[in-house]
Protein backbone atom coordinates (compact mmCIF):
# COMPACT_ATOMS: atom_id res chain seq x y z
CA UNK A 1 0.00 0.00 0.00
CA UNK A 2 2.52 2.47 0.84
CA UNK A 3 4.34 2.43 -2.30
CA UNK A 4 1.44 3.97 -4.03
CA UNK A 5 2.20 6.80 -2.69
CA UNK A 6 0.57 10.19 -4.35
CA UNK A 7 3.10 13.57 -3.04
CA UNK A 8 1.07 14.41 -0.30
CA UNK A 9 1.37 11.02 1.23
CA UNK A 10 5.33 10.95 0.31
CA UNK A 11 5.21 14.34 2.62
CA UNK A 12 3.27 13.63 5.29
CA UNK A 13 5.91 10.00 5.76
CA UNK A 14 8.49 12.54 5.16
CA UNK A 15 7.28 14.54 8.64
CA UNK A 16 6.33 11.98 10.49
CA UNK A 17 9.70 10.08 10.24
CA UNK A 18 11.29 13.40 11.21
CA UNK A 19 9.19 13.89 14.19
CA UNK A 20 9.67 10.76 15.43
CA UNK A 21 13.52 10.36 14.82
CA UNK A 22 13.25 13.63 16.92
CA UNK A 23 11.12 12.73 19.78
CA UNK A 24 13.35 9.19 19.37
CA UNK A 25 16.41 10.89 20.23
CA UNK A 26 15.02 13.13 23.42
CA UNK A 27 14.24 9.42 24.97
CA UNK A 28 17.50 8.28 23.94
CA UNK A 29 19.40 11.09 25.57
CA UNK A 30 19.03 10.26 28.95
CA UNK A 31 19.14 6.25 28.58
CA UNK A 32 22.83 7.16 26.19
CA UNK A 33 24.45 8.83 29.56
CA UNK A 34 23.59 6.01 31.51
CA UNK A 35 25.41 3.72 29.17
CA UNK A 36 28.33 6.27 28.31
CA UNK A 37 28.50 7.59 32.13
CA UNK A 38 28.95 3.54 32.94
CA UNK A 39 32.11 3.00 30.59
CA UNK A 40 33.55 6.38 31.61
CA UNK A 41 36.73 6.33 34.05
CA UNK A 42 35.61 10.44 34.39
CA UNK A 43 31.82 10.10 34.24
CA UNK A 44 30.09 13.78 35.38
CA UNK A 45 26.43 14.10 34.75
CA UNK A 46 26.41 15.37 31.09
CA UNK A 47 26.20 13.35 28.18
CA UNK A 48 29.74 12.74 26.33
CA UNK A 49 31.69 10.27 24.94
CA UNK A 50 34.00 8.80 27.38
CA UNK A 51 37.91 10.37 26.31
CA UNK A 52 38.95 6.81 28.56
CA UNK A 53 36.55 3.91 28.07
CA UNK A 54 37.10 1.40 30.42
CA UNK A 55 35.15 -1.42 32.45
CA UNK A 56 37.05 0.00 35.91
CA UNK A 57 33.21 0.95 37.14
CA UNK A 58 31.69 -2.84 36.42
CA UNK A 59 34.98 -4.65 38.38
CA UNK A 60 34.70 -1.83 41.41
CA UNK A 61 30.77 -2.37 42.00
CA UNK A 62 31.01 -5.90 41.09
CA UNK A 63 32.26 -7.01 44.86
CA UNK A 64 29.57 -9.48 46.83
CA UNK A 65 28.31 -6.29 49.21
CA UNK A 66 27.73 -4.01 46.54
CA UNK A 67 26.17 -5.90 43.92
CA UNK A 68 26.05 -9.74 44.31
CA UNK A 69 24.45 -10.06 47.94
CA UNK A 70 21.65 -6.99 46.83
CA UNK A 71 20.38 -8.67 43.53
CA UNK A 72 20.56 -12.10 45.47
CA UNK A 73 17.89 -10.68 48.09
CA UNK A 74 16.55 -9.14 44.60
CA UNK A 75 15.82 -12.39 42.97
CA UNK A 76 14.37 -13.72 46.59
CA UNK A 77 12.03 -10.81 46.92
CA UNK A 78 10.61 -11.15 43.25
CA UNK A 79 10.84 -14.33 42.75
CA UNK A 80 9.05 -15.39 46.09
CA UNK A 81 6.61 -12.70 45.16
CA UNK A 82 6.17 -13.80 41.68
CA UNK A 83 5.97 -17.37 42.82
CA UNK A 84 2.99 -16.91 45.04
CA UNK A 85 1.46 -14.33 43.15
CA UNK A 86 0.98 -16.70 40.47
CA UNK A 87 -0.21 -19.77 42.41
CA UNK A 88 -2.51 -18.30 44.23
CA UNK A 89 -4.22 -16.38 41.01
CA UNK A 90 -4.00 -19.42 39.19
CA UNK A 91 -6.17 -20.80 41.97
CA UNK A 92 -8.43 -17.49 41.84
CA UNK A 93 -8.69 -17.53 38.28
CA UNK A 94 -10.39 -21.55 37.44
CA UNK A 95 -13.81 -20.74 39.62
CA UNK A 96 -14.03 -17.03 38.55
CA UNK A 97 -13.39 -18.59 34.75
CA UNK A 98 -15.37 -22.09 35.11
CA UNK A 99 -18.19 -21.83 37.29
CA UNK A 100 -21.25 -18.73 37.54
CA UNK A 101 -21.35 -18.01 41.08
CA UNK A 102 -22.87 -15.72 42.96
CA UNK A 103 -18.99 -14.41 44.67
CA UNK A 104 -17.84 -14.00 40.46
CA UNK A 105 -19.07 -10.79 40.48
CA UNK A 106 -18.68 -9.03 43.52
CA UNK A 107 -14.88 -10.45 43.62
CA UNK A 108 -13.84 -9.07 40.18
CA UNK A 109 -15.17 -5.96 40.87
CA UNK A 110 -13.26 -5.90 43.93
CA UNK A 111 -10.47 -7.04 42.00
CA UNK A 112 -10.55 -4.31 39.41
CA UNK A 113 -10.92 -2.33 42.40
CA UNK A 114 -7.77 -3.78 43.93
CA UNK A 115 -6.02 -2.90 40.62
CA UNK A 116 -6.78 1.10 41.05
CA UNK A 117 -5.51 1.55 44.21
CA UNK A 118 -2.80 3.50 44.69
CA UNK A 119 -0.29 1.39 46.30
CA UNK A 120 2.33 4.13 47.23
CA UNK A 121 -0.94 5.71 49.40
CA UNK A 122 -0.61 2.84 51.40
CA UNK A 123 2.74 2.65 52.96
CA UNK A 124 2.31 4.77 55.44
CA UNK A 125 -0.64 2.70 57.06
CA UNK A 126 1.27 -0.35 56.32
CA UNK A 127 4.32 0.99 57.74
CA UNK A 128 2.67 1.31 61.43
CA UNK A 129 0.77 -2.48 60.44
CA UNK A 130 4.35 -4.03 60.06
CA UNK A 131 5.28 -2.08 63.13
CA UNK A 132 2.62 -3.20 65.13
CA UNK A 133 3.27 -6.65 64.07
CA UNK A 134 6.82 -6.77 64.44
CA UNK A 135 7.76 -7.54 60.48
CA UNK A 136 9.59 -4.82 60.09
CA UNK A 137 12.81 -6.30 58.24
CA UNK A 138 11.11 -9.81 58.02
CA UNK A 139 11.81 -10.77 53.67
CA UNK A 140 8.66 -13.12 54.15
CA UNK A 141 6.33 -10.00 55.21
CA UNK A 142 7.50 -8.29 52.14
CA UNK A 143 7.26 -10.97 50.05
CA UNK A 144 3.39 -11.60 51.31
CA UNK A 145 2.60 -8.04 50.83
CA UNK A 146 4.22 -7.53 47.52
CA UNK A 147 2.06 -10.59 46.70
CA UNK A 148 -1.08 -9.19 47.84
CA UNK A 149 -0.63 -6.06 46.05
CA UNK A 150 0.30 -8.15 42.84
CA UNK A 151 -2.77 -10.20 43.31
CA UNK A 152 -5.82 -8.23 41.50
CA UNK A 153 -4.00 -7.17 38.31
CA UNK A 154 -2.89 -11.39 38.31
CA UNK A 155 -5.91 -12.75 39.40
CA UNK A 156 -7.65 -10.32 36.45
CA UNK A 157 -4.75 -11.24 33.65
CA UNK A 158 -4.80 -15.29 34.93
CA UNK A 159 -8.56 -15.25 34.34
CA UNK A 160 -8.52 -14.07 30.97
CA UNK A 161 -5.76 -16.01 29.69
CA UNK A 162 -7.77 -18.82 31.29
CA UNK A 163 -11.44 -18.06 29.81
CA UNK A 164 -9.34 -18.51 26.49
CA UNK A 165 -8.79 -22.38 27.25
CA UNK A 166 -11.17 -24.16 25.28
CA UNK A 167 -13.15 -26.28 27.98
CA UNK A 168 -13.63 -29.54 26.39
CA UNK A 169 -10.88 -31.56 27.78
CA UNK A 170 -11.42 -30.40 31.09
CA UNK A 171 -14.63 -31.88 30.57
CA UNK A 172 -13.48 -35.29 29.76
CA UNK A 173 -11.37 -35.08 32.92
CA UNK A 174 -14.48 -34.50 34.88
CA UNK A 175 -16.02 -37.25 33.74
CA UNK A 176 -13.25 -39.59 34.84
CA UNK A 177 -13.80 -38.59 38.00
CA UNK A 178 -11.16 -35.87 38.12
CA UNK A 179 -10.53 -33.73 41.29
CA UNK A 180 -10.58 -29.88 40.58
CA UNK A 181 -7.02 -29.60 41.43
CA UNK A 182 -6.19 -32.64 39.76
CA UNK A 183 -7.85 -31.03 36.50
CA UNK A 184 -6.79 -27.62 37.11
CA UNK A 185 -3.25 -28.76 37.31
CA UNK A 186 -3.04 -31.93 34.94
CA UNK A 187 -5.43 -30.15 31.92
CA UNK A 188 -5.39 -26.47 32.35
CA UNK A 189 -1.94 -25.38 33.68
CA UNK A 190 0.08 -26.72 30.86
CA UNK A 191 -2.40 -26.02 28.05
CA UNK A 192 -2.02 -21.79 30.01
CA UNK A 193 1.94 -21.72 30.42
CA UNK A 194 2.53 -19.14 28.29
CA UNK A 195 -0.23 -17.01 29.86
CA UNK A 196 1.33 -18.23 33.18
CA UNK A 197 4.36 -17.47 32.33
CA UNK A 198 3.23 -13.49 31.25
CA UNK A 199 2.17 -13.30 34.33
CA UNK A 200 5.18 -14.17 36.25
CA UNK A 201 7.48 -11.95 34.23
CA UNK A 202 4.87 -9.26 34.90
CA UNK A 203 4.84 -9.35 38.57
CA UNK A 204 8.48 -10.35 38.69
CA UNK A 205 9.03 -6.96 37.00
CA UNK A 206 7.30 -4.93 38.69
CA UNK A 207 8.92 -6.01 42.62
CA UNK A 208 12.46 -6.03 40.81
CA UNK A 209 11.92 -2.41 39.92
CA UNK A 210 10.09 -2.21 43.53
CA UNK A 211 11.83 0.80 45.56
CA UNK A 212 9.30 2.19 47.70
CA UNK A 213 7.87 -0.87 49.58
CA UNK A 214 11.37 -2.25 50.91
CA UNK A 215 12.52 1.38 51.21
CA UNK A 216 9.80 0.92 53.68
CA UNK A 217 9.53 -2.12 55.33
CA UNK A 218 13.28 -3.35 55.13
CA UNK A 219 15.67 -1.39 57.63
CA UNK A 220 18.99 -3.40 57.48
CA UNK A 221 21.14 -3.25 54.68
CA UNK A 222 21.81 -6.57 54.51
CA UNK A 223 18.23 -7.54 53.29
CA UNK A 224 17.83 -4.88 51.04
CA UNK A 225 17.42 -5.47 47.14
CA UNK A 226 19.15 -3.61 44.84
CA UNK A 227 16.86 -1.17 44.46
CA UNK A 228 17.29 0.24 47.47
CA UNK A 229 21.33 -0.05 47.71
CA UNK A 230 21.26 1.69 44.36
CA UNK A 231 19.44 4.85 46.30
CA UNK A 232 21.75 4.40 49.36
CA UNK A 233 24.76 4.44 47.04
CA UNK A 234 23.69 7.41 45.51
CA UNK A 235 23.42 9.28 48.53
CA UNK A 236 26.51 8.47 50.23
CA UNK A 237 28.71 8.44 47.23
CA UNK A 238 26.53 9.27 43.88
CA UNK A 239 27.80 12.94 43.78
CA UNK A 240 31.68 11.96 43.37
CA UNK A 241 31.21 8.42 40.98
CA UNK A 242 28.84 8.45 38.52
CA UNK A 243 29.92 5.92 36.41
CA UNK A 244 30.02 3.02 39.34
CA UNK A 245 26.27 4.76 39.89
CA UNK A 246 25.59 4.09 36.51
CA UNK A 247 27.20 0.81 36.15
CA UNK A 248 25.39 -0.55 39.06
CA UNK A 249 22.30 0.61 37.51
CA UNK A 250 22.76 -0.85 34.25
CA UNK A 251 23.64 -4.45 35.96
CA UNK A 252 20.59 -4.02 38.08
CA UNK A 253 18.35 -3.27 34.92
CA UNK A 254 19.99 -6.66 33.15
CA UNK A 255 17.40 -8.93 33.97
CA UNK A 256 14.73 -6.82 33.52
CA UNK A 257 15.13 -5.54 30.07
CA UNK A 258 16.10 -9.41 28.89
CA UNK A 259 12.44 -10.49 30.68
CA UNK A 260 10.91 -7.68 28.53
CA UNK A 261 12.44 -8.93 25.59
CA UNK A 262 11.99 -12.52 25.92
CA UNK A 263 8.41 -11.59 26.89
CA UNK A 264 7.58 -9.47 23.81
CA UNK A 265 9.55 -11.87 21.49
CA UNK A 266 8.63 -15.55 22.88
CA UNK A 267 5.37 -14.98 24.23
CA UNK A 268 3.82 -12.01 22.53
CA UNK A 269 3.97 -10.17 25.87
CA UNK A 270 2.93 -6.42 24.88
CA UNK A 271 -0.20 -7.18 22.94
CA UNK A 272 -0.77 -10.11 26.12
CA UNK A 273 -0.39 -6.70 28.11
CA UNK A 274 -2.78 -4.82 25.88
CA UNK A 275 -5.37 -7.36 25.95
CA UNK A 276 -5.13 -7.10 29.60
CA UNK A 277 -5.40 -3.59 29.44
CA UNK A 278 -8.81 -3.41 27.40
CA UNK A 279 -10.52 -5.92 29.11
CA UNK B 1 -22.96 -22.02 27.30
CA UNK B 2 -21.23 -21.82 30.73
CA UNK B 3 -19.94 -24.67 31.95
CA UNK B 4 -22.21 -25.60 34.85
CA UNK B 5 -25.16 -25.46 32.62
CA UNK B 6 -23.23 -27.98 30.31
CA UNK B 7 -22.85 -30.53 33.41
CA UNK B 8 -25.84 -29.96 34.48
CA UNK B 9 -28.27 -30.94 31.20
CA UNK B 10 -26.11 -34.07 30.29
CA UNK B 11 -28.19 -36.75 31.30
CA UNK B 12 -25.11 -39.71 31.33
CA UNK B 13 -21.90 -40.39 32.20
CA UNK B 14 -20.61 -42.13 34.98
CA UNK B 15 -20.36 -38.95 38.12
CA UNK B 16 -21.78 -35.57 36.85
CA UNK B 17 -19.59 -33.37 38.53
CA UNK B 18 -19.58 -32.38 41.34
CA UNK B 19 -22.75 -33.95 43.68
CA UNK B 20 -23.21 -31.46 45.95
CA UNK B 21 -25.69 -29.16 45.77
CA UNK B 22 -26.74 -25.36 46.08
CA UNK B 23 -24.74 -23.64 49.05
CA UNK B 24 -22.34 -26.77 49.32
CA UNK B 25 -21.47 -27.24 45.88
CA UNK B 26 -20.49 -23.48 45.66
CA UNK B 27 -18.86 -23.09 48.84
CA UNK B 28 -16.69 -26.37 47.56
CA UNK B 29 -16.32 -24.57 44.41
CA UNK B 30 -14.77 -20.99 45.62
CA UNK B 31 -12.45 -23.10 48.02
CA UNK B 32 -9.50 -21.69 45.51
CA UNK B 33 -10.61 -18.46 45.81
CA UNK B 34 -9.39 -18.72 49.58
CA UNK B 35 -6.34 -18.30 49.50
CA UNK B 36 -6.44 -14.98 47.56
CA UNK B 37 -8.89 -13.69 50.34
CA UNK B 38 -6.52 -14.32 52.66
CA UNK B 39 -3.48 -12.43 51.41
CA UNK B 40 -5.78 -9.74 50.63
CA UNK B 41 -7.55 -9.58 53.41
CA UNK B 42 -4.27 -9.30 55.41
CA UNK B 43 -1.91 -7.30 53.60
CA UNK B 44 -4.16 -5.15 51.44
CA UNK B 45 -7.70 -4.40 53.63
CA UNK B 46 -6.46 -4.47 56.80
CA UNK B 47 -3.62 -1.71 56.14
CA UNK B 48 -6.63 0.80 54.05
CA UNK B 49 -9.14 -0.10 56.96
CA UNK B 50 -6.23 0.76 59.34
CA UNK B 51 -5.20 3.58 57.43
CA UNK B 52 -8.57 4.90 58.43
CA UNK B 53 -8.34 4.41 62.26
CA UNK B 54 -4.91 5.71 62.04
CA UNK B 55 -6.01 8.99 60.70
CA UNK B 56 -8.21 9.41 63.89
CA UNK B 57 -5.43 8.84 66.01
CA UNK B 58 -2.75 10.34 67.56
CA UNK B 59 0.22 8.10 66.38
CA UNK B 60 3.63 8.72 66.12
CA UNK B 61 6.99 7.01 65.37
CA UNK B 62 8.80 8.45 68.10
CA UNK B 63 8.50 10.34 71.20
CA UNK B 64 5.51 9.75 74.10
CA UNK B 65 3.06 8.70 71.32
CA UNK B 66 4.93 6.12 70.30
CA UNK B 67 3.79 3.91 73.09
CA UNK B 68 0.30 3.75 72.82
CA UNK B 69 -1.83 5.98 70.45
CA UNK B 70 -5.04 7.61 71.57
CA UNK B 71 -8.31 8.33 69.49
CA UNK B 72 -8.53 12.18 69.06
CA UNK B 73 -11.00 12.33 66.50
CA UNK B 74 -10.54 14.65 63.51
CA UNK B 75 -8.00 16.43 64.33
CA UNK B 76 -5.51 15.15 62.25
CA UNK B 77 -7.76 16.46 59.33
CA UNK B 78 -8.55 19.61 61.09
CA UNK B 79 -4.54 19.95 61.69
CA UNK B 80 -3.97 19.22 57.56
CA UNK B 81 -6.65 21.34 56.54
CA UNK B 82 -5.23 24.22 58.42
CA UNK B 83 -1.76 23.44 57.09
CA UNK B 84 -0.82 25.74 53.67
CA UNK B 85 1.61 23.04 52.22
CA UNK B 86 -1.86 20.50 52.00
CA UNK B 87 -3.41 22.72 49.88
CA UNK B 88 -0.29 23.44 47.89
CA UNK B 89 0.41 19.41 47.76
CA UNK B 90 -2.87 19.25 46.33
CA UNK B 91 -2.48 21.63 43.55
CA UNK B 92 0.88 19.93 42.57
CA UNK B 93 -0.32 16.76 42.13
CA UNK B 94 -3.58 18.04 40.12
CA UNK B 95 -0.65 20.05 38.08
CA UNK B 96 1.54 16.52 37.67
CA UNK B 97 -1.83 14.49 37.04
CA UNK B 98 -2.93 16.77 34.53
CA UNK B 99 0.71 17.86 32.60
CA UNK B 100 1.94 14.05 33.14
CA UNK B 101 -0.63 11.58 32.70
CA UNK B 102 -3.87 13.45 30.94
CA UNK B 103 -1.59 15.58 28.33
CA UNK B 104 1.94 14.26 28.42
CA UNK B 105 1.48 10.75 28.37
CA UNK B 106 -1.79 10.69 26.82
CA UNK B 107 -1.45 12.92 23.36
CA UNK B 108 2.51 12.25 23.05
CA UNK B 109 1.37 8.32 23.34
CA UNK B 110 -1.45 9.07 20.78
CA UNK B 111 0.66 10.79 18.78
CA UNK B 112 3.67 8.38 18.67
CA UNK B 113 1.16 5.83 17.74
CA UNK B 114 -0.52 7.94 14.77
CA UNK B 115 3.00 8.92 13.12
CA UNK B 116 4.39 5.46 13.63
CA UNK B 117 1.23 4.05 11.33
CA UNK B 118 2.92 6.32 8.41
CA UNK B 119 6.38 6.10 8.90
CA UNK B 120 9.34 4.35 7.62
CA UNK B 121 9.56 0.69 9.65
CA UNK B 122 13.16 1.04 10.86
CA UNK B 123 12.33 3.98 12.32
CA UNK B 124 9.13 3.31 13.86
CA UNK B 125 11.40 0.17 15.47
CA UNK B 126 13.99 2.49 16.75
CA UNK B 127 12.10 4.56 18.29
CA UNK B 128 9.77 2.10 19.64
CA UNK B 129 12.24 0.47 21.69
CA UNK B 130 13.81 3.48 23.07
CA UNK B 131 10.35 4.93 24.21
CA UNK B 132 9.68 1.32 25.58
CA UNK B 133 13.18 1.00 26.89
CA UNK B 134 12.90 3.85 29.84
CA UNK B 135 9.33 2.42 30.26
CA UNK B 136 10.83 -1.08 31.28
CA UNK B 137 13.88 0.13 32.94
CA UNK B 138 13.63 -0.11 36.75
CA UNK B 139 12.12 3.12 38.09
CA UNK B 140 15.02 3.98 40.54
CA UNK B 141 17.37 3.72 37.51
CA UNK B 142 15.02 5.69 35.37
CA UNK B 143 15.28 8.21 38.13
CA UNK B 144 18.51 8.60 38.26
CA UNK B 145 19.12 9.45 34.54
CA UNK B 146 16.24 11.88 34.54
CA UNK B 147 18.13 13.38 37.52
CA UNK B 148 20.89 13.48 35.75
CA UNK B 149 19.50 14.45 32.49
CA UNK B 150 17.93 17.77 34.25
CA UNK B 151 20.67 18.69 36.82
CA UNK B 152 22.05 21.86 36.68
CA UNK B 153 25.43 20.36 35.29
CA UNK B 154 23.11 18.12 33.47
CA UNK B 155 22.62 16.94 29.38
CA UNK B 156 19.83 19.19 29.34
CA UNK B 157 21.42 22.24 29.99
CA UNK B 158 24.67 21.58 27.91
CA UNK B 159 22.61 21.05 25.36
CA UNK B 160 21.40 24.29 25.72
CA UNK B 161 24.59 25.77 26.48
CA UNK B 162 25.87 24.99 23.16
CA UNK B 163 23.49 27.33 21.42
CA UNK B 164 23.89 29.75 23.84
CA UNK B 165 21.29 29.53 26.58
CA UNK B 166 21.85 29.38 29.59
CA UNK B 167 19.03 26.81 30.90
CA UNK B 168 17.68 27.51 34.37
CA UNK B 169 18.69 24.96 37.62
CA UNK B 170 15.89 23.09 36.17
CA UNK B 171 15.31 20.83 39.77
CA UNK B 172 15.37 23.42 42.01
CA UNK B 173 13.99 26.44 39.85
CA UNK B 174 11.42 24.24 37.90
CA UNK B 175 11.25 21.21 39.78
CA UNK B 176 7.58 20.52 38.41
CA UNK B 177 8.43 21.04 34.92
CA UNK B 178 10.81 18.58 35.61
CA UNK B 179 8.97 15.85 37.03
CA UNK B 180 6.44 15.81 34.96
CA UNK B 181 8.64 15.51 31.88
CA UNK B 182 10.73 12.87 33.61
CA UNK B 183 7.34 11.05 34.04
CA UNK B 184 6.33 12.10 30.33
CA UNK B 185 9.47 10.08 28.98
CA UNK B 186 9.43 7.17 31.49
CA UNK B 187 5.88 6.93 31.42
CA UNK B 188 4.40 7.13 27.31
CA UNK B 189 5.19 3.72 26.43
CA UNK B 190 2.26 2.30 28.19
CA UNK B 191 0.04 4.82 25.95
CA UNK B 192 1.71 4.61 23.48
CA UNK B 193 1.60 0.31 23.06
CA UNK B 194 -2.16 0.40 23.78
CA UNK B 195 -3.08 3.16 21.77
CA UNK B 196 -0.57 1.34 18.89
CA UNK B 197 -2.86 -1.78 19.79
CA UNK B 198 -6.11 0.18 19.17
CA UNK B 199 -5.10 2.02 16.12
CA UNK B 200 -4.58 -1.81 14.32
CA UNK B 201 -8.45 -2.39 14.97
CA UNK B 202 -9.61 0.59 13.18
CA UNK B 203 -10.58 -0.66 10.10
CA UNK B 204 -8.89 0.25 6.92
CA UNK B 205 -11.57 0.62 4.49
CA UNK B 206 -13.36 3.22 6.38
CA UNK B 207 -10.10 5.84 6.55
CA UNK B 208 -9.77 5.05 2.65
CA UNK B 209 -12.81 5.62 1.76
CA UNK B 210 -13.25 8.71 3.58
CA UNK B 211 -9.98 9.37 1.77
CA UNK B 212 -11.57 8.63 -1.76
CA UNK B 213 -14.58 11.61 -0.34
CA UNK B 214 -11.35 14.06 -0.21
CA UNK B 215 -11.11 14.29 3.89
CA UNK B 216 -7.45 15.42 5.25
CA UNK B 217 -5.45 13.92 7.54
CA UNK B 218 -7.05 16.53 10.47
CA UNK B 219 -10.33 15.40 9.71
CA UNK B 220 -10.27 11.62 9.73
CA UNK B 221 -8.27 12.04 12.49
CA UNK B 222 -11.16 13.85 14.56
CA UNK B 223 -13.97 12.53 12.76
CA UNK B 224 -13.01 8.72 11.92
CA UNK B 225 -10.20 7.50 14.21
CA UNK B 226 -10.98 8.88 17.63
CA UNK B 227 -14.56 8.16 17.44
CA UNK B 228 -13.68 4.51 17.16
CA UNK B 229 -10.92 4.27 20.23
CA UNK B 230 -12.69 6.30 22.31
CA UNK B 231 -13.42 3.72 24.75
CA UNK B 232 -9.45 2.86 24.74
CA UNK B 233 -8.78 7.08 25.37
CA UNK B 234 -11.24 6.63 28.67
CA UNK B 235 -9.53 3.39 29.55
CA UNK B 236 -6.03 4.45 29.17
CA UNK B 237 -7.18 8.37 30.72
CA UNK B 238 -7.91 6.19 33.59
CA UNK B 239 -5.31 3.85 33.60
CA UNK B 240 -2.66 6.56 33.27
CA UNK B 241 -4.19 8.70 36.02
CA UNK B 242 -4.08 6.24 38.77
CA UNK B 243 -0.28 5.10 37.94
CA UNK B 244 0.74 8.54 37.71
CA UNK B 245 -1.27 9.50 41.05
CA UNK B 246 1.17 7.28 42.75
CA UNK B 247 4.34 8.15 41.67
CA UNK B 248 6.63 8.22 44.45
CA UNK B 249 10.20 6.86 43.26
CA UNK B 250 10.67 9.36 40.47
CA UNK B 251 9.88 12.53 42.13
CA UNK B 252 11.55 10.99 45.84
CA UNK B 253 14.94 10.49 43.62
CA UNK B 254 14.85 13.55 41.71
CA UNK B 255 13.61 16.29 43.70
CA UNK B 256 12.86 14.83 47.18
CA UNK B 257 9.61 17.10 47.08
CA UNK B 258 11.70 20.10 47.03
CA UNK B 259 13.03 22.42 47.17
CA UNK B 260 10.64 22.70 50.13
CA UNK B 261 7.67 21.38 49.49
CA UNK B 262 7.68 22.96 46.04
CA UNK B 263 7.35 19.22 44.06
CA UNK B 264 5.61 17.42 47.24
CA UNK B 265 3.19 15.93 45.73
CA UNK B 266 0.59 14.07 48.23
CA UNK B 267 2.36 10.68 48.26
CA UNK B 268 5.92 12.56 48.51
CA UNK B 269 3.93 14.49 51.30
CA UNK B 270 2.66 11.93 53.25
CA UNK B 271 5.86 10.39 53.39
CA UNK B 272 7.56 13.54 54.47
CA UNK B 273 5.03 13.77 57.50
CA UNK B 274 5.27 10.55 58.13
CA UNK B 275 8.83 9.65 57.98
CA UNK B 276 10.48 13.34 58.43
CA UNK B 277 8.12 14.99 60.52
CA UNK B 278 7.60 12.10 62.59
CA UNK B 279 3.48 13.23 62.18
CA UNK B 280 2.49 9.51 61.55
CA UNK B 281 -1.47 10.50 62.00
CA UNK B 282 -0.83 12.97 59.56
CA UNK B 283 0.55 11.20 57.04
CA UNK B 284 -2.00 8.79 57.94
CA UNK B 285 -4.59 11.44 56.74
CA UNK B 286 -3.08 12.36 53.67
CA UNK B 287 -2.87 8.45 52.70
CA UNK B 288 -6.42 7.86 53.71
CA UNK B 289 -7.48 11.00 51.51
CA UNK B 290 -5.21 9.59 48.65
CA UNK B 291 -6.72 6.24 49.09
CA UNK B 292 -9.75 7.91 49.01
CA UNK B 293 -9.47 9.64 45.39
CA UNK B 294 -7.86 6.49 44.30
CA UNK B 295 -10.91 4.75 45.30
CA UNK B 296 -13.06 8.05 43.22
CA UNK B 297 -11.62 7.06 40.09
CA UNK B 298 -11.18 3.42 40.12
CA UNK B 299 -14.76 3.44 40.51
CA UNK B 300 -14.81 5.65 37.54
CA UNK B 301 -12.79 3.33 35.76
CA UNK B 302 -14.53 0.32 36.11
CA UNK B 303 -17.88 1.84 35.20
CA UNK B 304 -16.03 3.56 32.01
CA UNK B 305 -14.82 0.24 31.32
CA UNK B 306 -17.80 -2.01 31.83
CA UNK B 307 -15.91 -4.99 31.89
CA UNK B 308 -17.23 -8.85 30.81
CA UNK B 309 -17.35 -9.31 34.31
CA UNK B 310 -20.96 -11.18 34.06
Amino acid sequence: MSDMTSPSRRILRRVSNGVLLLIGLSFALPLLWLVLAAFDSSASLTLKLPEHWTLDNFSTVLTPEQTFIPILNSIILSGGCAIITVVVAVLAAYPLSRYKMRVNKPFLYGILFGTGLPITAMMVPVYSLFVAFNLIDSVPGVILFMAATSLPIAIWMMKNFMDSVPIVLEEAAWIDGASMLTTLTRVVVPLMRPGIAVVFIFVFVGSWGNFFVPFVLLLSPELQPAAVTIYAFFGQYGAVVYGQLAAFSLVYSVPVLALYVFTSRVLGGSSALAGAVKG
Amino acid sequence: MSPSQLLVTRPRGRTVRPRASGFGRSALRSTPLVPALILLALFLLAPIVSSFYGSFTDSALTGGAAQGSTFIGLKNYAKLFSNPDFYKSIWLTILFLVGSAIVGQNVLGLGLALLMQTSNRIIRSVVGTLVVSSWVLPEIVAAFAAYAFFHNKGTLNAMLGSVGITGPDWLYALPMIAIILANVWRGTAFSMLVYTAALSDVPQDVNESAEMDGAGGVKRLVYITLPIIRQTISTNLMLTTLQTLSAFTIIYVMTGGGPGTNSSTLPVLAYQEAFKFSQLGLGTAIATILLLIGAVFSVIYIRALKPGVD
